[in-house]
């Protein structure tokens, strides 16, 4: 009987195995698949263009050549893509952070008079907007079409971004330390900066990443209003145009003697755009998953 | 006196009535509270200045979906046309191809990418060792921080017809080079693929942070009776899940006829124009790209409104089945 018994555990035991290894496959190669793509566009990036035509190049450099990255580097307009696209994710960071602040801190006061009005004032932009002509006709009529502002002013108040933060302050700075500092005769101002912000650390750093990584990745703004001057042009717009669209060739390539195979001088330029983030990438994974976490719990 | 003040401010209506016999008491106190927290409303100027400017003031510019635009009139001067735009844009071919994608798109995501996450949370889930786990998750995270054009421009590196690697594969073992992005059915069948692929990690998070609030007795009690590893995902771990589940499929719900102008945007190109064209996507092209701007507008306008409109449904629907509901 007891031999039995424990020979079904043992089985049982078999056939878990089995299942968790099925798990455990199944996972990596899910996790590979989101892998891969990347490392065939570097090894392609690095590799000799005869390899690359001759298609023989999938995971691993063949015929290491970086003479790719070099054309990207002696490419002002790219250089100056990336400084524009540092420039503008900078600004929009710090605007978004003051514009977010300055709306979350007094609508997570309960005294404030008029929260509820106010709150639907910023709330109601989630759910409706003038959309894209509407958009377009502002941005036209203030004269920002073809300014980095056209980039950075409109995009930098999130409704979605004021509510987690809202929540948070709400949650943790009680009123009754909001008081306290209120007997030692601080004004709003004062408790604001010297006691609110320093306890919110954490989340203004997974806002401000919010803020960035959004701005950094986003290209639909800049195509349409970066236009004429196509010096302003961010990276994300002018990899469209180099890549997806593949319109626009390299400076260089016209006078450059050497003619080499458009598809390693593509694949090393998805590797300079996309190098920004993968090397932040392990550092903010933490925040931006704790980000979600308080956008998923709702008010 | 600083803390009375306070109080006073925050007691509100209560003290109001206790305190009725001051006939100046609610200007007074009204003035307390003004003394007090004047600080809020500065700070509120300016997030208000820029949702007045950015997000109120372009409301204004529908008014073109009623109006012919003129350039030489200007956008104050042009005529009023009441419905007119709306009738011609109806009578379009292009528009009932915009609304039909729009959905096909967004409905297949509904199937496919809104699925992904909850079979891909119960594996993770079955996974005991955390280094292993962690190591997973860095990797289905990556592609939710790439932007569209990046996407994009993989995509094409390992789908592309010519010199694609995925195609050099096919090739290699003697099948046939396969037009993933370059035919309509295949690029439909590529753009969800593609779609999963970038969301199916990130999605996850949501519902591995609900089934970590599993209480792990649940599964020590179901194991001493007996019941397996699927018995225990049905009977434990789906049903724990199951509100989160709900809210987000009905808030998925509600934009089936919104969608992502840089996604389609970045997949498309100029040999598969059936299912490229989207709403936004026609928005762009008969406004920004051809200046038909009372049209554009009327087309903004009318998947704006079906948005609310669906919004409100999905947020009913929530209501009905006992849930707090989106708003």
């Amino acid at each position: 009987m007891q031999i039995s018994n424990s020979r079904a555990v043992a089985k049982r035991r078999i056939k878990a195995d089995v299942w968790d290894v099925l798990i455990h496959a199944v996972l990596v190669i899910v996790s590979l698949v989101c892998l891969l793509p990347f490392v065939h566009v570097v090894a392609k990036s690095l590799s000799e263009d005869a390899y690359v035509i001759a298609q023989k190049v999938f995971l691993w450099p063949r015929g290491i050549n970086l003479e790719a990255y070099s054309k990207i580097f002696a490419d002002r307009s790219i250089l100056r893509s990336l400084y524009v696209s540092v420039l503008v994710t900078a600004v929009f960071t710090v605007i978004g952070m003051i514009v977010t602040i300055f709306a979350a801190y007094p609508l997570s006061r309960p005294q404030l008079k008029g929260r509820t009005f106010l709150t639907v004032i910023f709330m109601f932009t989630l759910y409706f907007s003038g959309g894209i002509i509407p958009d377009y006709l502002l941005i036209n009529n203030l004269g920002m079409l073809d300014t980095l502002w056209a980039l950075i002013l409109p995009l930098s108040f999130s409704a979605f971004n004021l509510l987690i933060l809202r929540s948070s302050i709400a949650s943790s700075i009680p009123v009754s330390l909001e008081e306290s500092a209120r007997i030692d005769g601080a004004g709003h101002f004062r408790i604001l900066f010297s006691i609110v912000l320093p306890l919110s650390k954490p989340i203004l750093a997974t806002l401000s990443l919010f803020y960035a990584v959004g701005r950094w990745n986003a290209y639909q703004d800049a195509l349409f209003y970066i236009k004429q001057n196509v010096e302003l042009r961010p990276l994300q717009l002018k990899l469209y145009y180099l890549v997806v669209q593949a319109s626009e060739s390299f400076q260089l390539e016209a006078t450059n003697v050497q003619l080499s195979n458009p598809e390693v001088l593509k694949a090393s330029v998805v590797v300079f755009a996309t190098l920004p983030i993968l090397c932040i990438y392990p550092f903010i994974q933490k925040y931006f998953v704790r980000g979600v976490m308080l956008g998923a719990v709702k008010e | 006196m600083a803390l009375k003040t306070v109080q006073n401010a925050t007691a509100g209506n209560e003290t109001a009535s206790l305190h009725s016999n001051a006939g100046n008491g609610k200007g007074r106190r009204f003035l307390a509270y003004w003394r007090n927290d004047w600080q809020l409303y500065a700070l509120l100027l300016v997030p208000l200045a820029f949702v007045l400017v950015f997000k109120y003031a372009p409301m204004s510019g529908l008014m073109l979906a009623f109006k012919e635009y003129k350039i030489a009139k200007g956008f104050w001067g042009s005529d009023w046309v009441g419905f007119e735009v709306f009738q011609e844009l109806f009578a379009k071919p292009d528009f009932g191809r915009a609304v039909r994608n729009t959905l096909l798109l967004n409905i297949s995501d509904l199937i496919f990418s809104f699925t992904a996450p909850i079979i891909l949370a119960l594996l993770l889930n079955e996974v005991k060792n955390v280094a292993f786990k962690r190591v997973n998750q860095t990797l289905l995270y990556l592609p939710h921080f790439l932007s569209w054009v990046i996407i994009g421009a993989i995509a094409y590196q390992l789908l592309g017809e010519g010199s694609g690697m995925i195609n050099n594969v096919i090739e290699a073992m003697g099948l046939d080079r396969v037009p993933f992005l370059q035919e309509d059915t295949h690029w439909l069948i590529s753009y969800i693929a593609i779609g999963v692929w970038q969301s199916m990690g990130w999605g996850t998070i949501i519902y591995l942070a609900a089934m970590s609030g599993i209480n792990p007795e649940m599964y020590e009690a179901a194991t001493v009776d007996g019941a397996g590893r699927f018995r225990k995902m049905r009977s434990i771990t789906l049903p724990s899940i199951r509100m989160t589940i709900v809210t987000l499929l009905i808030m998925n719900l509600g934009n089936v006829m919104g969608g992502s102008f840089e996604r389609v945007f970045a997949l498309s190109n100029k040999a598969t124009t059936e299912y490229t064209t989207t709403i936004p996507v026609l928005v762009y092209r008969w406004g920004i790209e051809s200046g038909n701007f009372s049209r554009a507008t009327a087309l903004g306008l009318f998947q704006a409104v079906i948005g609310v409109v669906l919004v409100l449904l999905a947020d009913r629907i929530a209501k009905k089945l006992g849930e707090d509901g989106l708003i």
